[in-house]
């Protein structure tokens, strides 16, 4: 989301970060551990998706060699190696070593927020060991440049300290390699809980994790399918706000409104152009550099009030699909019993989306009573799940008497909400706020993949129900027949065997007798 | 049961017999004319049990209730009660007896489980409700074990004791009341009345102070809510005999129970007559006798008084001396052992109480 960051061009955008560092999620020394690997590790899944490649990677974070006798936080040497399509040697210093901004006006479901994420790292990096990244990429798998940068915080521009090309021959890919100061203690668990997290939700890629104890955490692949790259945008006049309008108009090189509107916003043609100007009474020819202040104000304003732009497509989304997080499901969590469900496109302020819910019962689903896996543009959310939307939706919804679930039998739901833009309440990606349009999508999906555990469930017991009848009559009827052979003082057993064959049957009409009582 | 009792007991037990070998020769021709047998049981439930006032106890009502093997929640107790009918046919052709807990074991040899003992409790019940025998007459009894003493000659009937004779003064514990004694024929007695009384130390104290010969009776110590073993005793005594039987017990709401129970049976046992005493008198301790012999007592819990109210709803308290001492004891809120009167000497139970309180119940 460029025009958040564009706010703040009278300082440089890594001035700003550098100043306020703590809304990044690098407010301390353990969750910036953790935000730095997350970011690097969610550029590398982004970089391989947008090209259509089964994302391998492999994480190293461990103590630098002299720090290893501290106690945390120390300085720690975190690597992320990727099979992306690797970054062009003139773009590469670039790509890290600015804090960047994409192009104004285009939306697309990305992993990052603010299109900067891996620069931020390499910054926090950076500001607290003093030391420059080393990135090796290569775009063709011969040539691999490696470069050595510091960013100049003052001009938001890289610095190279070194660049180097090897010969070699290999594939595609990046790898970055960054020295910062961080707490692996306080950390570690969050780490691995967002690896194995990422795991379930990225079922296609293969990740390995070389954690700062030592251990060493594969998580393989286990399908094949990918979901199709996401397309972006242009944004949709519901979500639009008036500074972004201002911006707009500024840097527009359109001679009316009506082609400002028409080549700027989503879904907006030439009839909803004209109908628009005319519904907030400005002439639709008026070269859009004239407007004033006041007017670009009732424009955002009736933006929001008018009715007739057609909904935000969502083809612009790329979910994950039933297969790929079934796949997910079943690799990393084991569960008996699983099901998934997806939500027809929606859209809230202008923003589309679409709500994934998926579900995993019994097995190794891991702790007893219910687990949420909450997930946004396919990164986890491992924070403040309370105040989260979705857990308000599972709290509420999910009453096991209802559905028949036995007491502390382990279950987990997992939603994935994909959307241009997800609406977290802080700015630290952690819970996604209330809006009722994502709340209605995210209960109807709940209440659908819980019925279905219920017709498993009833389907199950019932088939269970027939098995313990079965064994009932098969231990009880021969020892009837017995007995009562000795105590009539026949001489051989009744000839009962063709009941033995008939009991089901006997069963279900009896079972039927008992519900009409 | 009549006076020519070795006859009808042998009439009885064939008539157990062949009760048994019916049930067993019912579910057998089912099972081989591939039917899913059932057999059909008085309803004990509480709605079934109802009071008689001609025999002035509580009976089970006409509700069925039908048990089916084609029932999945019917076929285990209906294998339990079967193998029951045969365990029970076979300790009556082998003469042996057996304890409620024993046929709780046995059953685990036959791999007829029960689920705990009050279950094979209940399956026992339900043999004496399909049949209208008691456990005893299947020589099933339960642990608990009641007391006799008194000039009385019986000759045993169990095997390797036949024809054997005993008087039941020889030994001043008493004797116990169990299998054999219950299946013994009575030959003669001096007694002229029966006094059961509700503790142990004082059925002692009554053997010592020679209330048998002072008094003529024959002294029965119910140990409690006196088993059935000891009804049917009881009851045997009062008809085979003609004897007054007379019941003294705790000064509470229990003790008086226990005296309704021995005239008027349980409701737990309302399958079974043959178990009472219509005609047995309650001779105390009387919550009215607390005041009158200024007796040492002990004030009524909220337990007590819920029992009472309990009672007040039964009908066999709703008039007499039932219903006017639970008014007593309502309004005084105090109760008293039978052990209160040694406030005036370990003898004056005997000496006092017990003469005065039986003339009063040759008026009532």
């Amino acid at each position: 989301m460029a025009r958040t960051s564009v706010k703040f061009d009278q300082i440089t955008p890594s001035e700003f970060f550098y100043r306020n560092r703590d809304l990044a999620g690098f407010s301390n020394p353990a969750k910036a551990l953790y935000t730095a690997t997350r970011e690097l590790v969610e550029n590398s899944l982004d970089a391989c998706e947008s090209s259509g490649i089964l994302p391998k990677i492999n994480v190293r974070l461990i103590p630098i060699l002299d720090e290893e006798t501290k106690t945390d936080p120390r300085n720690y040497l975190l690597r992320v190696i990727d099979n992306g399509p690797g970054i062009d040697s003139k773009q590469a210093p670039y790509a890290f070593g600015r804090v960047f901004y994409g192009s104004k006006y285009s939306l697309r479901q990305a992993r990052g927020m603010f299109g900067m994420g891996g620069t931020m790292a390499v910054l926090y990096g950076q500001i607290t060991t003093s030391k420059p990244v080393s990135l090796i990429t290569s775009t063709n798998g011969k040539d691999f440049y490696k470069f050595s940068l510091l960013i100049d915080i003052q001009n938001n521009s890289p610095i190279v300290v070194a660049k180097d090309v090897i010969k070699y021959d290999g594939s595609s890919g990046t790898s970055i390699e960054i020295k910062l100061e961080g707490d692996a203690l306080r950390s570690s668990s969050k780490l691995r809980e967002y690896f194995r997290q990422t795991a379930l939700v990225t079922p296609y890629a293969e990740i390995s994790f070389l954690d700062p104890h030592g251990r060493f955490w594969f998580y393989s692949q286990s399908t094949n399918k990918m979901p199709n790259p996401p397309g972006e945008t242009k944004p949709h006049p519901h979500g639009f706000d008036f500074e972004a309008m201002r911006r707009l108009v500024g840097s527009s090189d359109d001679s009316t409104l009506q082609k400002l509107l028409m080549n700027n916003f989503h879904r907006v043609g030439q009839a909803t152009a004209l109908n628009f100007s005319k519904f907030v009474g400005i002439d639709p020819n008026l070269n859009p550099k004239d407007l004033s202040n006041s007017e670009i104000v009732n424009i955002v304003d009736y933006f929001h009030k008018f009715n007739s732009f057609l909904p935000p497509d969502s083809n612009c989304l790329s979910p994950l699909g039933s297969d790929i997080l079934n796949a997910g499901i079943l690799n990393e969590l084991n569960p008996e019993f699983s099901t998934i469900t997806i939500r027809p496109p929606s859209a809230y302020s202008g923003f589309p989306f679409i709500v994934e819910v998926g579900l995993a019962y019994g097995g190794k689903v891991s702790r007893d009573g219910i687990s949420l896996f909450r997930f946004a543009n396919r990164i986890p959310l491992l924070y403040d799940e309370g105040s989260d939307v979705a857990w308000q939706v599972v709290k509420e919804i999910i009453d096991r008497k209802n559905y028949k679930i036995p007491e502390n039998a382990p279950l987990a739901i997992i939603t994935h909400l994909c959307s241009t833009k997800i609406p977290y309440k802080t700015v630290g990606k952690e819970f996604i706020g209330e809006r009722p349009e994502i709340e209605r999508e995210l209960k109807n999906g709940v209440r659908e993949v819980m019925r279905q555990l219920r017709i498993y469930l009833s389907r199950k017991g019932s088939a269970e129900a027939v098995k313990r009848k079965q064994d009932i009559y098969l231990k009880y009827l021969p020892l009837i027949a017995e007995f009562s052979k000795e105590l009539s003082g026949a001489k051989k057993l009744p000839k009962y065997e063709s009941l033995m064959k008939q009991y089901s049957n006997q069963d279900e009409s009896n079972e039927e007798d008992k519900l009409n009582v | 049961m009549s006076k020519k009792t070795k006859n009808a007991r042998s009439i009885k037990q064939s008539e157990i017999e062949k009760t048994l070998k019916e049930l067993g020769k019912n579910i057998y021709d089912a099972l081989d004319s591939s039917q899913f047998p059932h057999i059909e049981i008085p309803s004990r439930s509480v709605k079934n049990i109802i009071y008689d006032k001609e025999t002035k106890q509580y009976i089970l009502g006409d509700n069925m209730v039908n048990r089916s093997t084609s029932n999945i929640k019917h076929i285990r107790p209906f294998a339990q009660l079967t193998w029951l009918a045969f365990f029970a046919n076979q300790l009556i052709n082998s003469s042996k007896s057996s304890t409620l807990r024993d046929v709780y074991y046995s059953s685990q040899a036959y791999s007829v489980e029960y689920d705990d003992q009050p279950q094979s409790d209940s399956i026992i019940t339900d043999l004496e409700a399909a049949t209208s025998f008691a456990r005893e007459q299947f020589n099933i009894y339960p642990e608990e074990r009641s007391a006799i003493f008194g000039d009385l000659n019986i000759e045993y009937t169990v095997p390797g004791y036949e024809g054997k004779k005993l008087n039941l003064s020889s030994h001043p514990d008493g004797y116990l009341i169990g299998p054999s004694l219950s299946s013994a024929e009575f030959i003669d007695t001096s007694a002229e009345m029966v006094i059961a009384i509700e503790k142990g130390g004082l059925f002692n104290r009554f053997v010592e102070e020679k209330v048998h010969s002072r008094f003529k009776s024959i002294i029965v110590d119910t140990a409690g809510q006196a088993p059935r073993a000891t009804r049917y005793m009881l009851r045997r005594l009062h008809r085979e005999l003609n004897l007054p039987v007379y019941i003294m017990t705790d000064g509470d709401v229990y003790g008086e129970h226990i005296a309704m129970v021995i005239v008027s049976g349980s409701a737990g046992a309302a399958h079974l007559r043959d178990l009472t005493v219509p005609s047995a008198k309650w001779l105390g301790i009387w919550g009215s006798d607390i005041a009158k012999y200024k007796l040492p007592t002990i004030p009524l819990t909220e337990i007590d008084i819920k029992r009472l109210h309990e009672l007040k709803r039964d009908p066999r308290y709703s008039k007499g001396v039932w219903n006017k001492e639970l008014d007593v004891f309502l309004k005084i809120k105090q109760k008293c052992e039978l052990e209160a009167f040694t406030k005036y000497g370990l003898t004056a139970i005997v000496d006092k109480y017990l003469p005065e309180k039986l003339e009063m119940a040759k008026s009532m």
